[in-house]
């Protein structure tokens, strides 16, 4: 792949997210008039359409670029470092441990306390989870090993997630969680992005400027090394990352699986299998998709819209045993 | 001046030692051949060169300046390291890969100027890889992978190149090939250690050789100083057929064609 067809495939993402991002703004369950609600969102009076448009449909749209992307470019990078097409924030313990982190924060209502606890909570339980696959798996780790580790992390923190439904203080309680960690971009206010904002961003400050050093470790951890990669450092750097950007993300709209596992692996052919490259496109890709995602919920017909994080894993599950197959052949 | 200087290098792995008391050192211009049997400690010894493992003892200098005062960055650009078990986890093009090679001397955000795409280039064609540059690195033979990943090693222009086992997968002609790429990068004033089991290679190529046995190096020096009756008895338990060292120490075999 040529350096302008590079261009060109971030300039057609960077256009086709754009026009999903407007006619996100214009699809949900009720039709409003949005140049009238655009409008009419400026005045000191803003009328009902200007309020579902401002405050439910723009943070809606806002969290899905935000959410998608920080999936995507998490999934390359975690990929990138631990050079195996099945590393994922959702299969290495990122996600869940995010979860958990969340759960235990709703369950103690730590968010009445300051609106961070969230996110944190989400960070810390992420970065706890990735640490525990990283040290469970082992440094030269196999994709049988990392899965396996994985799935033990994945387990405990579910297991622990139970734990907490089964004491649960009331059903009410238990039904948040629940609803909760089927994980849903509706509902969210504007105040959801601020709180998920800081962490996300300083998530991909961080993941930005790996590229080149994900790059060199393609020709394996001893070789980057003598190329003047500190492997520790980058090490910490790409999980911290993670941690941040996925916990604050998913601590906020639910688990959304699959996202940071297929968006860079569909792509990465398209950036001739680099994975300094791989990390901006999938930022995109994976904002796009989860965006698509979630105004297909929308588009559905029922009196229940279905939660996109239900979606994301039904369409990613099947995807990922096709992976595990085709990996198979040549890796195990 | 001596480019490169270890003195009474040790290490231990897991209790067991590997590398005892060993002395080494690199002139600039000057191909080193380590040579020494399997699980003598050459592998180890370069990586130690390479900076990927430190010594329990003993001093490592890279131009009269110890390693540990060198920061990773600027100790990439100068030295550059072939491993054995090289490989691609990505099916890169080969020409991305190579360009790879680059990448010391880049900053987080640089990209390759034209600068470095002449010699990526000029790399390319002395290691007669150009023609493969669309190709991906996991439909190369061993033989092409081999000269790729020297290639990469090479489009840093390190000032010292160490190379574990180069020729392993290679053809006779291939084997050459590589061994005159060294002698190349020794003559244009830039300095090889590199690990052999080819004794005839290692005479013909090298200008000095280094036995190691059970991490101890028992001789320095020329191939006539080195490989004596004595020494290829004491490590390798053989002795050099009386016909084949007539004229010369382990003679090479064959040449290329010249066309």
């Amino acid at each position: 792949m040529n350096k302008l067809s590079q261009k060109h495939l971030l300039q057609l993402f960077t256009l086709l997210l754009a026009a999903l991002t407007v006619s996100s703004l214009f699809v949900g369950s009720n039709p409003i008039p949005i140049v009238q609600a655009l409008l009419e969102s400026f005045s000191d009076d803003p009328s009902i359409f200007a309020i579902i448009l401002t405050e439910v449909r723009l943070p809606r749209t806002l969290i899905a670029v935000i959410v998608g992307a920080t999936l995507g470019a998490s999934g390359a990078a975690m990929q990138g470092l631990l050079r195996n097409p099945l590393a994922s924030p959702g299969l290495i313990g990122s996600a869940s441990g995010a979860a958990l982190g969340a759960v235990i924060v709703l369950y103690f209502g730590l968010v009445s306390l300051f609106s961070l606890a969230l996110p944190l909570g989400g960070i810390i339980g992420s970065l706890f989870a990735t640490l525990l696959v990283y040290l469970l798996s082992g440094r030269q780790a196999g994709t049988v090993t990392l899965i396996l580790a994985g799935v033990a992390v994945n387990a405990l923190t579910l297991a622990m997630i139970s734990l907490l439904l089964n004491l649960a203080p009331s059903p009410y309680a238990v039904q948040e969680i629940v609803l909760w960690m089927l994980g849903s971009l509706a509902n969210h206010s504007l105040d959801d992005l601020w709180v998920m904002l800081p962490g996300t961003l300083l998530g991909w400050a961080l993941l930005l400027g790996c590229g080149r050093k994900l790059d060199a470790l393609t020709l394996g951890e001893e070789t980057a090394q003598s190329m003047g990669i500190n492997l520790f450092r980058l090490r910490w750097r790409v999980f911290l990352a993670v941690a941040l950007a996925v916990g604050s993300a998913i601590s906020v709209t639910g688990s959304i699986g699959f996202i940071g596992l297929v968006v860079p692996h569909l792509l990465r052919p398209l950036v001739g299998y680099q994975p300094g490259r791989l990390m901006t496109v999938s930022a995109l890709g994976g904002a796009i998709l989860l965006l698509a995602a979630d105004i297909s919920v929308r588009l559905l017909p029922g009196s229940t819209e279905i939660n996109v994080g239900v979606i994301t894993s039904l369409v990613g599950a099947p995807f990922f045993l096709y992976l595990i197959l085709k990996t198979r052949r040549y890796q195990l | 001046m001596r480019l490169l200087e270890g003195h009474n290098l040790s290490l231990s792995l897991g209790g067991r030692p590997i590398l005892k008391q060993v002395d080494l050192s690199l002139a600039k211009g000057e191909m080193l051949g380590l040579i020494g049997p399997n699980g003598a400690g050459k592998t180890t010894l370069l990586r130690l060169l390479a900076g990927l493992v430190m010594p329990d003892e003993g001093r490592l200098q890279l131009e009269q300046q110890p390693y540990h005062a060198i920061d990773v960055e600027s100790r990439a650009k100068k030295i550059a390291y072939l491993s054995q078990s090289g490989t691609a986890h990505w099916p890169l093009t080969v020409e991305r890969l190579i360009e790879l090679g680059r990448i010391p001397h880049l900053g987080s955000w640089q990209k390759p100027n034209q600068q470095d795409e002449v010699i990526i280039r000029d790399i390319m064609l002395q290691t007669d890889t150009q023609h493969l540059k669309e190709r991906s690195f996991d439909t190369l033979s061993g033989g092409e992978r081999a000269r790729v990943l020297l290639a990469r090693a090479l489009v840093t222009e390190p000032d010292i190149l160490l190379a574990d086992e180069p020729v392993a997968a290679l053809d006779p002609a291939h084997q050459l090939d590589v061994m005159a790429l060294l002698q190349r990068h020794c003559s244009g004033g830039g300095s090889v250690v590199v690990v052999l089991h080819d004794l005839s290679l290692a005479t013909h190529y090298c200008h000095r050789l280094q036995l190691l046995l059970e991490g101890a190096v028992v001789a320095v020096g020329s191939a006539v100083e080195v490989l004596t009756e004595s020494n290829l008895k004491l490590a390798y338990q053989i002795t050099a057929r009386p016909a084949l060292s007539t004229s010369r120490l382990f003679p090479l075999n064959w040449q290329k064609i010249e066309d």
